[in-house]
């Protein structure tokens, strides 16, 4: 099936999954910075609950969990068949100059996904299905959603497993940004030397941010 | 200079093969890398055993037949040469020198270092060319082209088919020499007429033959002979993704009527 979809097509579909991703991230990393500005957690439980409740973005749930399932199955097609491309391996290998995350874009995307179902039980599907502590905001009873991940944050192996897989979603974004724009053919002389700028701050400033929040959360208690 | 050599030998196409050990001695810095190799083999043969197969033809880098993968760079450890323009001054006295045939499923070895690189030739079948009319001679500059776009069609054009691109490509792509056969044509008015096709046949080709798929490393631009961009990659994901979405509903027959 998705075999004879030409290597061009499925490069494209990574692609336009991949930065359908790192637009997903910027708006969690956002909310979830609202945890450290404000020690009351009343923004961050507000706009949980706005992710949590409001329609247009119960769709796009959706659609987000369809863009995971597209780059992730369209990665593995793409990568078994560049496997079988090469049945006999070099003795001596990889001498050549590349950047060095590239090629280690299945392993980190790997790490990444292994780490995003721990993920998904100790937050996702607690708030959706589980119990949730309730807090008063404005008179208004909402999911206390910032206590959980306090709570979370103060145990230093959860802290650590975070920073790590935080880690490699940083190397899965230095090949991130610049690579979706050379697969969807936005190549040019003057703002792909930008491009490669941009993956890189990306990657630092996506998984820093993240990185911040579990870190400070432990330290401050 | 004295040197030890680990060599891929493989009798045949369908035989296993294996790393063999050969040392070489009084190997002159001056000397080329094929050079070097006919030294080896001269004293193979007079030893009265099997020399080592390899391709070669011109050895001035322009006929794209050379293809070593030399301590894990096709080509060799510098920049922007063919193994037949390599020097043994880049190596040290006393080196350890480990020599493969390219890797890939398309590219089976035929023998010790020669791989089949017919698959290239079957992607060029498929459309690298344009179809020109017998008949006059048309004047040669009928046509105005732009200077940007002759001299970026004649960098694509200066790709020799080595295969380097696929030996060094982690996953074995062959979208390096494949684009720049795409470019040459794309980039001038005599190629635009068969453009749309020429892409979608010649990727199709390239897929069919077994080629991985392109994770954009850049392995490729940086092991070519010819410093091929990859900017050529992206512009025949361009010329692909834009063949695919405007070609108009025509039917076959039809007269062009929509």
């Amino acid at each position: 099936m998705a075999f004879k979809y030409s290597s061009v097509t499925k490069k494209v579909v990574m692609a336009l999954a991949g930065l359908f991703l790192i637009t997903f991230l910027i708006v969690h990393l956002s909310i979830n910075l609202l945890l450290l500005f404000d020690d009351s957690r009343e923004l961050f439980n507000l706009a949980a609950h706005f992710m949590a409740t409001n329609p247009v973005i119960q769709v796009f749930q959706i659609v987000l969990f369809g863009g995971f399932i597209l780059h992730i199955l369209v990665g593995l097609i793409l990568q078994i068949q560049n496997w079988m491309a090469r049945p006999t391996r070099y003795k001596v290998e990889g001498y050549s100059h590349t950047s060095f995350f590239s090629k280690f874009m299945i392993h980190t995307g790997g790490v990444i996904l292994a780490f995003l179902v721990i993920h998904l039980i100790n937050f996702f599907f607690k708030a959706k299905f589980g119990e949730m502590p309730e807090v008063m905001i404005n008179g208004e009873l909402y999911e206390d959603m910032g206590i959980l991940v306090i709570e979370k944050f103060r145990e230093l192996p959860v802290v650590v497993m975070y920073v790590v897989w935080l880690l490699f979603l940083g190397f899965h974004l230095d090949h991130a940004f610049h690579s979706a724009l050379q697969s969807l053919g936005l190549n040019h002389s003057k703002y792909t030397p930008a491009a490669f700028g941009i993956s890189r701050a990306l990657a630092i400033l996506i998984a820093g941010g993240f990185i911040l929040i579990p870190v400070v959360i432990f330290i401050a208690q | 200079m004295n040197l030890t050599l680990k060599i891929w030998r493989q009798k045949n196409a369908t035989s296993k093969g294996k790393f063999v050990t050969y040392k070489v001695s009084d190997i002159s810095s001056n000397s080329s890398f094929l050079e070097m190799m006919d030294v080896l083999n001269e004293s193979l043969v007079l030893k009265g055993d099997d020399p080592v197969a390899f391709d070669h033809d011109c050895r001035e880098g322009i006929c794209g037949a050379c293809s070593m993968y030399i301590n894990g760079r096709p080509h060799g450890p510098d920049k922007a040469v063919t193994t037949c323009q390599l020097h043994m001054r880049r190596f040290n006295d006393g080196d350890t020198i480990v020599i493969e045939p390219w890797r890939a499923r398309p590219f089976p070895v035929l023998k010790d270092l020669i791989v089949d690189r017919s698959a290239f030739d079957k992607i060029i079948q498929a459309g690298g060319y344009v179809s020109v009319n017998t008949g006059g001679v048309p004047d040669a500059n009928a046509i105005p082209i732009s200077k940007v776009n002759a001299d970026l069609s004649m960098d694509a054009a200066a790709c020799i088919g080595c295969g380097a691109c696929v030996a060094a490509c982690k996953n074995a792509s062959a979208m390096l020499f494949v684009s720049a056969k795409v470019s040459q044509f794309a980039l001038l008015p005599q190629g635009r007429t068969e453009a749309a096709e020429r892409v979608q046949a010649m990727v199709a080709e390239m897929d069919n033959q077994g080629f991985g798929n392109c994770t954009n490393t850049g392995a490729c631009e940086a092991e070519c002979p010819k410093e091929i961009s990859i900017s050529n990659i992206a512009r025949m994901n361009r010329e692909f993704l834009s063949a695919r979405i405007c070609a108009p509903k025509v039917k076959e027959g039809s007269g062009g009527g929509i």
